[in-house]
């Protein structure tokens, strides 16, 4: 089956142009072309995926283009880390898809958003199968277009607008230096195969300058594209789109494509401590950020989005303690239960019709099933023992620990504290309490949207037994081709770990579920601290006053060059021209003594002009 | 045996010529511009003359091409006064500037 790999994306890509050019006949019935793609794709990948566990790495290409010696090469390639992406990015890909017909009903332009998100799935599935570096920037960009496409599809909000443009150009500025140093591999290597690099790297043909170099500049472009500090401010505003959108791209699938990326490349980070370093330094850094951010945001959205920001983060600072495995876990059941998440927040925004956590709770009574989901899945990010997140995060502090980073450590679980406290003032505050909202008839959402939930709060608690240091690491045996070895971590690391979440969610018990605690004994207390957290440190305001107004300064420049030079350059040309024009016209007036005046004249210029040339020009 | 030289011919056909063109595009009566136009042809056949004589190469060809000019002169002048007699009873005018309506 794993020869057959290629054909998994082309479903959601068929599927694309079909609602492109018969969308507005299908109407709801694009749905169904949406789910059918999506499902097959996820049948053939789980095929795939069953192959490859028995098997070894298949590969496939031909040449596409030879320049001189060098020869770029299109294919596919089934890792176990690909075959293991493959499944997750259809299967959440496709829960999304069912999830989007209840939660899209009635939208004027359903079929397009079924076609984006078939555009999206494929251009993610190419991704996670591309087998050299270019075709992976290729589907890279593909990727950050139906993300643009997707957070602007409410193009008639000025918001969701700015917020596209934003997503857009903020992952453009990593894209360059993916690009830089996707070039300077090519440069020094003479091949994007994955394969070549990393044989280059092994023989030591590839300098260690130029190898920490080379991984930093990637590592920019998974910044950019993971939502990683400084280049975070755009994940927050993607909340934009649809809610399924922001589950799908911004929470489980494209935002993971950064962590996948260095994953991918991983053999490169190896070799270079310092650029091993960095990763772990900017994960470690934007989890506890985002993490802090999220503490005070009051939309419920916003909340999980900086909560996405942490946890890749949290991915980020496994990658850069080595271990790769870690991250590649983390990033699967973070998929699950962060989708899980924001398919619960829809549902609780789809009822309501607000975003604003004060204007909700007492939403247990009125939508049980969400309720129960949302909780699953609050419990399996915050850590809590049994559930998945509890085992993913447990590798990654064990990882943070065994690799010597004892500060980045004890941050990761200080930002640990963090996600189980602002998760539970999630839930307190939306589904506990009293209602605050206006809104008469809130009901629980339909079957088609809490069944991909169901799926997935199943997948969140189940998903974490695939590698634990009780049963067996399943999957670090399998993505290590068997060299995996789980290390001995202290005994009380996993204790502390269930301890610090449980204390997270005992607090926002206290403050918002019992309210023993006022709610503002923190924020009246330090307001300062509360201010600039609500504000978000002020990143976008620093963005704004610094890079926004050097841009704006320069853009205006070229636009008065535009405008006075370019323009008047244009224009004068045209003056000329209407001015010979408006001169011939005016010759052309009837009078046949005119017309004899011209032609003599012409003559006499052809005549001069042959006796000072001698009739070569 | 002449004393005249070529170059005056060319000079006094040149004059002539010169006189005829400036007469056609610049007088208003149809018949002076009918006028000017057969001096120009006739500098034209001093020009014609003048090379059959004195040219690189004197031959009888200049002559004959001086009678044609001549002969097909006359049958235009003959045509030309025609067209001025129709056009002077549709339009009663023999001025030519006038005589515009080919404009478009």
């Amino acid at each position: 089956m794993m020869e057959m790999a290629w054909i998994v994306p082309l479903f959601p890509l068929f599927s694309f142009f079909l609602l492109l050019l018969a969308g507005k006949k299908m109407k709801e019935a694009s749905a169904y072309v949406g789910m059918l793609a999506t499902f097959v794709s996820f049948l053939v990948a789980s095929a795939v995926l069953a192959d490859r566990v028995g098997g070894s790495t298949y590969k496939a290409e031909q040449v596409w283009l030879a320049i001189g010696s060098a020869k770029l090469t299109v294919g596919f390639e089934v890792t176990a880390l690909n075959a293991w992406m493959l499944v997750i990015v259809s299967l959440v890909s496709f829960l999304v898809h069912m999830y989007a017909k209840g939660y899209m009903q009635g939208d004027e332009r359903f079929s397009v958003f079924y076609a984006y998100l078939g555009l999206f799935t494929f251009a993610m599935l190419g991704l996670v199968i591309s087998p050299n570096l270019l075709q992976t920037y290729m589907f890279w960009e593909l990727v950050g277009l139906g993300s643009f496409l997707l957070i602007g599809f409410y193009f008639y909000k000025e918001e969701a607008k700015a917020a596209a443009k934003k997503a857009f150009i903020m992952t453009r500025v990593g894209d360059v230096g993916f690009f830089i140093g996707m070039i300077l591999l090519f440069l020094q290597v003479g091949s994007f195969e994955y394969s070549d690099i990393f044989k280059a790297v092994q023989d030591g043909t590839l300098s260690q300058p130029m190898v920490t170099l080379t991984a930093i500049l990637i590592f920019v472009g998974a910044v950019g594209k993971s939502g990683q500090f400084p280049l975070h401010t755009w994940l927050p505003d993607a909340m934009e789109g649809p809610t399924p959108v922001s589950a799908l791209i911004h929470a489980a699938t494209m935002v993971a494509a950064g962590v996948y990326l260095v994953a991918a490349l991983f053999p490169l980070y190896e070799a270079s401590e310092t650029a091993l370093l960095t990763v772990a330094v900017v994960g470690g850094f934007t989890a506890i950020f985002a993490a802090s951010i999220a503490l005070v945001q009051t939309d419920i959205k916003r909340v999980l989005a900086y909560s996405t920001v942490s946890q890749l983060g949290y991915m980020m600072l496994a990658l850069g303690s080595g271990s790769d495995v870690a991250a590649i876990f983390h990033l699967t059941t973070h998929a699950f239960f962060k989708a899980l998440l924001f398919l619960a927040a829809g549902s609780v925004i789809h009822a309501v019709g607000t975003q604003d956590i004060e204007k909700m709770g007492g939403l247990w009574r009125k939508m049980p099933l969400t309720a129960a989901l949302f909780l699953v899945g609050a419990l399996a990010i915050s850590g809590v023992p049994l559930l998945s997140g509890f085992f993913s995060k447990d590798e990654i502090f064990a990882a943070a620990w065994m690799h010597g980073h004892g500060v980045l450590f004890w941050i990761a679980v200080v930002a640990s504290f963090f996600t189980a406290f602002y998760m539970f003032r999630l839930f307190f505050l939306v589904f506990g309490g009293e209602e605050r909202h206006g809104a008469k008839d809130v009901h629980e959402s339909p079957a088609v949207m809490t069944l991909p939930m169901l799926v997935l709060a199943v997948l969140s608690v189940a998903a974490g037994y695939i590698h634990t240091p009780w049963f067996g690491t399943f999957l670090g045996d399998w993505l290590t081709d068997g060299g995996y070895a789980h290390e001995k971590t202290p005994s009380w690391m996993m204790i502390v770990a269930a301890i610090v979440s449980l204390l997270g969610i005992f607090l926002a018990w206290l403050m918002y579920g019992k309210r023993s605690l006022a709610r503002d004994w923190l924020s009246s207390r330090a307001p300062l601290t509360y201010n600039v957290l609500l504000n978000k440190y002020y990143i976008d305001e620093f963005y704004a006053w610094t890079v926004g107004y050097v841009a704006n300064a320069i853009s205006r420049l070229f636009y008065y060059v535009d405008r006075f030079v370019i323009e008047g350059i244009a224009s004068l040309i045209t003056a000329t021209v209407n001015a010979a024009a408006s001169l011939g016209s005016r010759m052309q007036n009837g009078q046949v003594q005119t017309y004899g005046a011209v032609t003599f004249i012409g003559l006499a210029l052809l005549v001069a002009i042959l006796a000072f040339t001698g009739g070569y020009l | 045996m002449s004393s005249v030289p070529l170059s005056a011919y060319l000079v006094l056909a040149l004059i002539l010529f010169c006189i005829g063109l400036y007469g056609a595009l610049t007088k208003r009566n149809i018949v002076v511009v009918l006028i000017c136009i057969e001096l120009m042809l006739n500098a034209v056949n001093i020009n014609l003359v003048a090379f059959a004589k004195y040219g690189a190469h004197p031959g009888v060809a200049g002559q004959i091409f001086a009678l044609f000019t001549i002969a097909v002169a006359a049958a235009e002048a003959a045509v030309g006064l025609a067209v001025l007699m129709a056009l002077y009873r549709n339009r009663k005018t023999v001025h030519i500037d006038e005589i515009d309506s080919m404009k478009h």
